[in-house]
């Protein structure tokens, strides 16, 4: 038994000695710098001298009393919205419109996914430039375009209003990711079976009922990964408002906050205590779809 | 089922026939001028980019916004040029390095996970997992203070080891999603044949392994490319990368604004991710599609 055991573990052994350098990487990086970090969330030292006590948790609570916190909640939840909604809606309508072939088709692909190879901080310059708030006689960008093209009325502040502009901060997100979703959306319309379609078509159903009975619930695996890969990109949006609006406090968002409070504020306490119900958020989206992926995988 | 549709085919052909009064062709129209619209939307950040960078100083202010230059200029570029290049040489020893170290791990991860699997593989592939979509402010302040203890704080190494660890996780996936279409009978054969973990990694697994080195080389060289995020909590003047130059140049504090230098500066630092992509953008598709976790 004991002899059988161990060959079977000489079986094994190489494999796991050669992943063992990437284990102890991720387990020290990844793991074990989280439980640091909620060490220094928890640490109530809100300056870079004080050595690390222990607060009990209390800054989680008192965080929420921080002028410039509720703010940045509330706009990366606009944000979420606007951006998750928008990404979702408009590269589900790209791929619907592309499904059943069209000319120049892996031109257009092209077209809408190229912006992923850019980074939030080249595509902010010229977003900043196109969503200049100057009204048309003295603008830049789009609202002079609008200006020009009779459409003054749609002329606005953009991202510089107080109660909407997370909205407006948004769009470069959705024109940076919409191609994304649409590939998604494009594979997934082409893994439906044709015999699927087919059938229904068969027993009398119309086009539009055979994508609402057959595609469309197909579909709905490709909706969850979207979201979920949307939903943590959005939350975690830093390089975007840092390249448009650097960090005022008409686009605070917990990731700016995380760095505002390290490098302008010298709080690490604050700064781990953000940085930790980041990871929280990102993770109750996440978890329960990696375990659901994994799952899956195993049944296949 | 097959019977159906074999059933089903003459009648579905006689439908259409039916329906086809020129409705198809016009439905077809209406979805290509649709694309197109949206094609030329998502092409305006472009124009204005090109058209920018082109222009000289005097002519890229408001009054001539979205027109074409008069006189092309290349001012705007030789200015980008003398602005970036620290930040580009960066870039270039960061993203070319940590790359095809990523690779490199990635590949023998993958190789061990699918095909030399240990008790527990699973579990650590999901812990991996996670650590793919963490937010990476949840690990930057102690790991600044990590690396000024390893003293790499502000430095090109400091970073590249930065990328490389939490790249593991992606790369990790790639390379282990692509190795479960190798058939395991040829890797038994090998292990029957007496060879051991690396040697069927060299003589089996390696050869055919081109595609996922492209799609992971690609995903990883554009990611540290784009990254600034790590390169502004971990670099120093030094060591800061391309978007980092980029953001301190066109800071909104400025006095006069210099557009076309703006515009030039952000195409350049973005034109080797868009030549890649231009280039290799099946592979580019790929590792998209990998990063939903699916193979």
């Amino acid at each position: 038994m004991a002899t059988l055991r161990l060959g079977r573990s000489r079986r094994w052994l190489p494999g796991l000695l050669l992943v063992s350098p990437s284990i102890v990487a991720i387990g020290v990086f990844v793991y074990g710098l989280i439980a640091w970090n909620t060490r220094v969330a928890v640490s109530g030292s809100h300056d870079e001298v004080t050595p690390y006590g222990f607060d009990k948790g209390r800054n989680f609570a008192d965080l929420w009393s921080d002028p410039s916190w509720p703010p940045a909640v509330r706009h990366a939840l606009l944000f979420t919205v606007v951006f998750v909604g928008g990404a979702l809606l408009l590269g589900a309508f790209l791929a619907f419109l592309m499904e059943k072939g069209i000319q120049a088709e892996a031109g257009f692909r092209a077209v809408y996914l190229f912006p992923m190879a850019i980074s939030f901080i080249a595509s902010g310059v010229v977003w900043r430039w196109l969503m200049n708030p100057a009204p048309p006689e003295r603008a830049v960008g789009l609202n002079q375009l609008f200006d020009r093209i009779g459409l003054g009325a749609l002329a606005n502040d953009w991202w510089q209003n107080p109660s909407w502009g997370m909205a407006a901060m948004a769009v470069p997100a959705i024109w940076q990711m919409t191609g994304y979703v649409m590939a998604l959306y494009l594979a997934g319309f082409r893994g439906v079976p044709d015999d699927l379609r087919e059938a229904a078509r068969v027993d009398g159903a119309s086009e539009w009922q055979v994508y609402r009975y057959v595609v469309f619930p197909q579909l709905r695996p490709v909706t969850l990964s979207a979201l979920i890969i949307l939903g943590h990109i959005s939350l975690k949006v830093f390089d975007l408002i840092m390249a448009i609006a650097g960090k005022q406090i008409i686009t605070y968002v917990p990731a700016i906050a995380t760095y505002v409070e390290v490098f302008d504020r010298h709080d690490p306490a604050n700064g781990a205590t953000i940085a930790t119900y980041l990871l929280l958020a990102v993770a109750l989206l996440v978890v329960p779809y990696l375990v659901w992926s994994v799952r899956a995988e195993r049944d296949r | 089922m097959s019977a159906q549709t074999s059933v089903g085919k003459p009648m579905a052909g006689a439908g259409a026939r039916r329906r086809v009064p020129a409705r198809p062709q016009v439905l077809r129209g209406v979805r290509f001028a649709v694309l197109l619209a949206f094609a030329v939307v998502f092409l305006i950040p472009v124009y204005v980019l090109v058209v920018t960078s082109f222009k000289s100083l005097q002519e890229a202010d408001p009054s001539t916004a979205w027109s074409l230059p008069r006189d092309w200029s290349a001012d705007g570029w030789r200015a980008a040029w003398e602005a970036l290049r620290p930040g580009l040489e960066n870039s270039v020893k960061i993203a070319v390095s940590g790359s095809l170290i990523s690779a490199a791990l990635g590949s023998l991860n993958g190789y061990v996970l699918s095909k030399w699997r240990f008790p527990g593989a699973d579990a650590v592939f999901t812990l991996f997992l996670f650590g793919m979509f963490i937010p990476y402010q949840a690990v930057m302040i102690p790991l600044a203070g990590m690396l000024t203890d390893l003293e790499l704080a502000g430095t090109v190494r400091g970073l590249v080891l930065a990328h490389v660890v939490y790249g593991i996780p992606i790369c990790t996936l790639i390379f282990r999603n692509y190795y479960v279409t190798v058939p395991d009978e040829l890797i038994e054969a090998a292990r029957v044949d007496g060879a051991g973990l690396l040697r069927t990694y060299r003589s089996i697994v390696l050869p055919v392994s081109g595609p996922a080195f492209a799609v992971t080389l690609i995903w990883q060289f554009t990611s540290m490319w784009n990254d600034f995020l790590f390169a502004v909590f971990l670099g120093a003047p030094d060591s800061w990368p391309v978007t980092v130059m980029l953001n301190n140049t066109a800071g909104s504090g400025a006095v006069a604004v210099q557009y076309n230098q703006q515009m030039a500066s952000a195409l350049l630092a973005s034109l080797p991710t868009l030549l890649v992509y231009l280039l290799l953008g099946r592979f580019f598709m790929r590792g998209l599609m990998a990063g939903a976790l699916k193979g």
